[in-house]
């Protein structure tokens, strides 16, 4: 059997410090084995740790949709182990510390854009007069206001998924969970909404984990970008983005972004060369 | 050209949006008339056609009379018929909220457990597919009460189309809605209360729509079973008295009473329908394109 070709490069530099401290979730040893028997995960090793930003980047099939389940607990590895080191420690609240964004918006259609931002509190039984102001406040966050009393199908494609951030961020999580999020908007609303993100992430620092596969994309937002390759689903490059933060559109020009994005780029094709 | 001058140019105003309107003809766009008079035209060329057929030829009235002595005889029967419908609407009204509150209730238990599912189900539809006529002369020998005979024919024939359209429903919550609500560790009956019976809405207003004609269908085949009996004092039993006596008037009177009833029944199951949906659902809200 072949083995991971783990690039693995000095932490330097990066926000990223996730070897040095607890991390705040560990993947260890992890496999996934679907019931018709396809393999979607071998042996896959991960640490996240805070005010990380990363992309899990890699072909479609390479489990990476798999990884962001496993993390948020919509489903159990068959092998391996998800760690939480700091599940003890003071003001961890289990389940409302994960935030998770589909690929859809995944609105409610018969709900408005408050009480399904919403949900998440009213489903923990929070308080109603706190969890409405912090409602509010995830919409002012997000660019809604206003819209509040709005129908999802009254809203375009970007404003949906705009609720859709709203909700994942209303119960303050530690981390956010993304599985192409933007996906299947067009490259305007995505650009903006790619910014409007990274603004609210310099700001309120939560972790992210991001899955993608645009390059473009990864190398845009990140501050670390886990490759991953297919058949079966394993980590082949871990590669931390040495740009500095705040990333603005002149970044989507410049030199830096192009050599980061050739670089991603070959790793990538590397990964998918390698499948055949 | 000068007389061109003083008219309203057709210069466009960035200002003012520009609508399409289409010209009112009383109070309606002219394209709704159509709609409304060619069925009425239809109507009445049918009735007079049938008026001079009964009067050219002559035909008596116990054979076939004509839409004029109809209408007289809706009149004059009125104090006799309108009661004997509200027997029938009553027990309409009755066997359709028994099978609204079983119904739903029983594809609740459907979605919370597969076991009730897998053992009732199958009796559920073999309620349905045997034909009410044929059941109806039992349930009234065995059943004292004809009024709950009666009751429990009607509630029969619309009780399933609610148990199958809801129990779709409810199964027909977004899965990634449901991975949401699980990842927010909701409780089962915050899932039903949350997801699945907001989901199933439009299912079971689908499902409401067809059972309100069948409860409707089911009373009135129960009545006639029932006053082949003997007993009875619903519109059906008013037909079938009628028929005895060769009163074919007042059996088209009553028939024209039953249909009404069963449009006004459709037309406000239509209604609330689209009430409780036009806020969200594709069904109900009006396209803009």
């Amino acid at each position: 059997m072949k083995q991971t070709v783990a690039k693995t490069e000095p932490i330097a530099g990066s926000p990223s410090g996730a070897s040095s401290e607890r991390p705040l979730v560990a993947l260890s040893g992890i496999g996934k084995v679907f019931s018709n028997g396809t393999v979607a995960l071998q042996d896959l090793n991960l640490a996240i740790g805070d005010n990380e930003f990363v992309s899990l980047l890699g072909p479609s099939g390479c489990g990476k949709s798999t990884v962001l389940r496993l993390i948020s607990g919509l489903g159990d590895p068959s092998v391996g182990t998800i760690a939480w080191p700091r599940e003890h420690d003071a003001g961890w609240r289990p389940q409302r510390d994960l935030g998770f964004v589909f690929q859809e918006p995944t609105l409610m259609p018969w709900a408005t854009v408050f009480d399904n931002v919403l949900l998440p509190l009213k489903l923990a039984g929070a308080a109603k007069s706190e969890s409405g102001d912090r409602a509010g406040e995830a919409i002012r966050q997000v660019g809604l206001a206003g819209f509040e009393r709005s129908y999802p199908r009254e809203l375009s494609g970007g404003m949906k998924m705009r609720v859709s951030i709203a909700r994942a961020l209303v119960t303050r999580p530690k981390i956010l969970l993304m599985d192409e999020p933007f996906a299947a908007l067009d490259e305007i609303t995505r650009f903006k909404l790619n910014n409007d993100l990274l603004a609210l992430w310099e700001s309120q620092r939560w972790t992210v984990v991001f899955v993608t596969h645009s390059v473009f994309e990864s190398v845009y937002l990140s501050s670390r970008i886990v490759v991953m390759a297919a058949r079966p689903g394993r980590v082949i490059a871990d590669m931390p983005i040495r740009a500095p933060y705040p990333r603005d559109e002149a970044f989507r020009t410049s030199p830096l972004y192009g050599d980061i994005c050739r670089e991603v780029s070959a790793t990538l094709h590397r990964a998918m060369g390698e499948r055949a | 050209m000068s007389a061109d001058a003083g008219k309203p140019s057709a210069v466009y105003d960035a200002d003012k949006p520009v609508f399409k309107t289409e010209a009112k003809v009383l109070g309606l766009p002219a394209s709704a008339w159509p709609r409304i008079l060619l069925p009425i035209t239809i109507g009445i060329a049918t009735l007079s056609g049938w008026e001079a057929v009964v009067r050219i030829n002559d035909i008596p009235p116990y054979i076939l009379p004509g839409p004029i002595l109809v209408g007289k005889s809706l009149i004059q029967d009125w104090w006799t018929l309108f009661p004997s419908l509200m027997v029938t609407v009553k027990i309409m009204a009755l066997a359709l909220t028994v099978a609204v509150v079983g119904g739903v209730t029983l594809a609740v238990l459907f979605t919370l457990s597969k076991w009730v599912e897998l053992s009732f189900f199958p009796y559920a539809v073999v309620l349905q597919v045997t034909p009410i006529v044929a059941i109806a002369p039992l349930i009234l020998i065995y059943v004292d009460e004809t009024w709950v005979a009666l009751l429990i024919c009607a509630w029969i024939v619309a009780f399933f189309p609610i148990l199958s359209n809801t129990t779709l429903g409810l199964n027909s919550a977004d899965h990634n809605l449901l991975n949401l609500f699980q990842l927010y560790g909701a409780s089962r009956v915050q899932v039903l209360w949350h997801l699945r019976l907001p989901s199933a809405m439009p299912y079971f207003l689908g499902g409401l729509r067809i059972a309100g004609g069948l409860s409707l269908i089911g009373a009135v085949v129960a009545e006639f079973a029932a006053g082949t009996a003997g007993s009875g004092s619903g519109l059906a039993y008013r037909i079938l008295e009628a028929g005895y006596r060769l009163n074919i008037p007042r059996m088209f009177a009553a028939l024209i009473m039953i249909s009404l009833t069963g449009i006004v029944i459709f037309l406000f199951f239509t209604f609330v329908s689209h009430m409780a949906l036009r806020k969200w659902h594709e069904s109900a809200v009006k396209r803009e394109n």
